[in-house]
């Protein structure tokens, strides 16, 4: 099993903060690059634990926790540029602090106060994904309408290995390579499709399915943002130059649950997670950065300072938050009128769950 | 001061009710934004729940065990926080798209706004020198947490004690001369009659005729374990007395030598020891009968299974490789996996795998059963009191320790011989237990 999870890994972080090359990639960063990158990462991790915490205090639906992955989202969110359209699935928070969106909006979501957060051309983020696999389509036809408008940009789409059992995904895989489409397929294994091992979806590694689909497929340390970084950074050029689609399987795990709805000790074994604690991206990126670039404890205090305002600023813009008008649901499904929507506005009225808009 | 309830929200989508399984605070207890408080158990999951305040507990509203309703009071905390007056009226929930959220106000959908002025800059009142001990109406008990850990498992209530340590702290001394006589010979922990199906009455006048108990959680696992056990495997059992004066002759050296002062000893240390025993001279008797593939699995190692009375319900985690352990390592094992059962730790990982299984008995006072057999094993042992008898040695009435052993076994692939050699090499084991 574990010479299997190994094959192709690209590296060039060991998870004890070594320098090692893994793999025909050097990495381009310098010591700012790489503190900076760590900080994004320490900052996610704290507007997640912020989450989870809001969650079991009853202010947050639900949670789908990065714990983890930081390593993968950081990475691939430094690769991106400012053009380049993202859609995401429901987890990628490390990538949308990397995009700029506001913590806060992140969160409205899983409040039930917006079925959004943000604008998603303002940041060229899309909304999240909840539908597994569905958005894999949308970047394909997003990336086929850069191609016509002759922009020289890429989209790069975000799922799970559980999401690439799904149907949309692999005709998404279809249309790309049939049109040569600039998207980059990011896939975050991150070893669980809700509850079940990836080892039973996908009896091959699942990098492996790109040659497959007729494009290239690498798999990288997800653990490790400096070779997630030049990996998928490279990917990106590639498809801005028109050379076509690239999946990239970032091999990482999971630490927490599914959602907050969820009890991962069911499933899995504690001696995994152990192991897996031991390949903590935030912890190999400080462990290099105080001993190759000298950065003092003082610096790491700082940013987890910084991160803890974060988080409060965070909860109190959570907690101001008010209810919106449910009936807002319905004005975003059609850009025309439709008298199923009218049906459907009518009904909520009729339950008590919500009042006429206009 | 303002006093705030934190409600019990739906952690898990739509859950109506959880129950409480571990209090981390009490009643006097300092807790920072996001301490946890308590762990509880949904249909979904256990979870821990941070605290939304900081302040000082005042309230605890359930006990552990209970089943709270979401937007109940779970916990009170008294903190230094200006509010609206609002604040301390309880929302009602009810149901939106995703689980449950607070009800709207009149026809105002803007109910979440009631605590919106909480302000976290105003929020950090966790500074040691802040008299709010002293001045908060039922936070007045000093005493460090063993202390109460101590109270708790004494039944020892703290208000009622008188410190005598520093600053009027109740020591473990305290507890101690608090502990009511008759509670140090009354049968174990006070919690053990409340947890079984059905609540005590304090008269059959009690109540409505009839307690309606949903079968959910530890309840259902058995329920579904036992009902599966009885209709997949056809079970036969046979029993045996044994005198076992040498072994409660061995426990007390063992118990009286300082080396072995942090390990307990019981004749289920023995007991354990002579069914790996047995088990390595039998292999046959730590297998079981897999159906589905139509093969007998043997196993080369042995998780054994300890049927534990925790405060939860019948639990039954497993000595991982227990085949590894010497007389020492044994013990050692048992003691950590009933304290971790006693104490609610135990993990779903505990108690997967287990090839065979022992119910201790003993300690209710019951002489003998006939156990049922847990899934996936091959066979189940049960120990019972070990009890002065009358006995017969060399044609002569004596009194010697006697101990009943049972075992229930899987008819399908165990024939009778094979169970009688096992429990008979048991039983001669703890006959004369060998020195190691």
């Amino acid at each position: 099993m574990e010479t299997e999870s190994e094959q192709g890994l690209i590296q060039l972080l060991s998870p004890e903060g070594q320098r090692v090359t893994q793999g025909e990639y050097a990495s381009s960063l310098n010591g700012d690059d790489v503190f900076k990158m760590y900080r994004d990462m320490v900052i996610s991790r704290r507007i997640d634990s912020e989450a989870t915490a809001l969650q079991r205090q009853g202010e947050l639906a639900l949670w789908a926790s990065l714990l983890g992955q930081e390593g993968a989202q950081v990475g691939a969110g430094w690769a991106l540029r400012p053009n380049d359209f993202v859609f995401p699935s429901y987890r990628e928070h490390a990538v949308a602090w990397c995009r700029g969106i506001p913590p806060s909006g992140m969160l409205r979501l899983f409040r039930a106060v917006s079925s959004g957060g943000w604008d998603p051309y303002e940041f060229n983020y899309s909304v999240p994904a909840i539908v597994l696999g569905s958005q894999v389509l949308h970047a394909v036809g997003y990336a086929m309408g850069i191609q016509r408008d002759g922009r020289e940009d890429a989209t790069m789409v975000f799922f799970g290995d559980g999401a690439s059992s799904e149907g949309d995904t692999l005709e998404a895989f279809v249309w790309a390579a049939s049109f040569n489409a600039p998207v980059v397929f990011f896939c975050q294994n991150n070893q669980f499709g809700i509850s079940t091992p990836v080892t039973t979806q996908s009896r091959s590694p699942l990098y492996l399915r790109g040659p497959g689909f007729g494009f290239p497929g690498h798999r990288v340390d997800g653990n490790d943002p400096l070779a997630v970084y030049e990996v998928t950074k490279e990917a990106l050029a590639r498809a801005r130059a028109g050379d076509g689609p690239t999946l990239i399987e970032a091999y990482t795990y999971r630490m927490g649950a599914h959602t907050t709805s969820d009890d991962p000790s069911r499933y899995r074994m504690g001696a995994d997670v152990e192991k897996w604690r031991l390949r903590d991206p935030i912890e190999r990126m400080k462990a290099l950065l105080s001993r190759e670039y000298g950065v003092t404890v003082d610096r790491f205090e700082e940013v987890r300072e910084e991160a803890e305002t974060v988080a409060t600023e965070l909860r109190s813009e959570i907690l101001a938050m008010q209810a919106t008008n449910p009936m807002e649901m319905f004005d975003h499904v059609y850009a025309h009128e439709h008298p199923r929507i009218d049906e459907g506005r009518r009904d909520l009225i009729e339950l008590g769950l919500g009042k006429a808009t206009s | 001061m303002t006093q705030r309830d934190f409600l019990l929200p739906d952690v898990g989508e739509g859950l109506i009710e959880a129950d409480v399984v571990t209090w981390k605070v009490q009643v006097g207890d300092r807790v920072v934004l996001n301490q946890v408080l308590v762990d509880i158990e949904s249909a979904k999951a256990i979870v821990e729940l941070p605290s939304p305040y900081v302040g000082v507990v005042v309230a605890l509203h359930a006990k552990e065990g209970d089943t709270v309703a979401v937007g109940s009071p779970l916990v009170t905390i008294e903190g230094e926080i200006e509010e609206t007056p609002a604040t301390s009226e309880k929302p009602q929930r009810e149901a939106v798209l995703i689980g449950f959220g607070v009800a709207p106000e009149g026809d105002a959908p803007t109910t979440r706004t009631r605590r919106s002025t909480l302000a976290p800059s105003a929020s950090r009142v966790d500074s040691p020198s802040t008299p709010t001990v002293s001045t908060g109406p039922a936070s007045a008990v000093r005493a460090a947490p063993p202390v109460r850990q101590l109270a708790k498992q004494r039944g020892v209530d703290l208000a009622t004690v008188n410190g005598t340590g520093p600053n009027g702290a109740i020591t473990r001394e305290d507890v101690e001369r608090a502990v009511p006589n008759e509670a140090t010979t009354a049968p174990k922990s006070p919690s053990v009659a409340t947890r079984f199906v059905g609540r005590e009455l304090a008269s059959w006048d009690e109540g409505e005729r009839e307690e309606r108990i949903a079968i959910k959680g530890l309840l259902k696992v058995m329920a579904d374990a036992m009902t599966e056990s009885a209709l997949s495997a056809p079970q036969a059992a046979l029993w045996v007395r044994v005198d076992v004066s040498a072994t409660v002759a061995r426990l007390a050296s063992l118990r009286a030598n300082p080396a072995y002062a942090d390990l307990r000893f019981s004749p289920l240390t023995l007991v354990a020891m002579a069914v790996v025993d047995a088990a390595r001279h039998f292999p046959g008797i730590n297998s079981f009968f897999d159906a589905a593939a139509n093969e007998v699995v043997v196993k080369r190692f042995m998780n054994l299974g300890i049927a534990v009375n925790a405060q939860r319900g019948l639990l039954v985690p497993n000595v991982k490789n227990a085949d590894q352990l010497d007389l020492l390592g044994m013990a050692r094992a048992l003691t950590d996996l009933s304290d971790r059962a006693r104490e609610g730790k135990t993990t779903p990982e505990e108690m997967a795998n287990g090839t065979f299984t022992i119910t201790n008995i003993g300690p209710f006072g019951i002489d003998g059963a006939i156990p049922m057999l847990p899934l996936g094993t091959g066979a189940i042992l049960c120990v019972g009191s070990v009890v002065k008898s009358p006995w017969v040695v060399d044609d002569q009435l004596v009194v010697r320790d006697v101990v009943e052993i049972s075992m229930t076994f899987d008819h399908r692939h165990i024939d009778g011989a094979l169970a009688s050699s096992v429990l008979a090499h048991i039983a001669a084991y703890l006959r004369e237990p060998p020195n190691n």
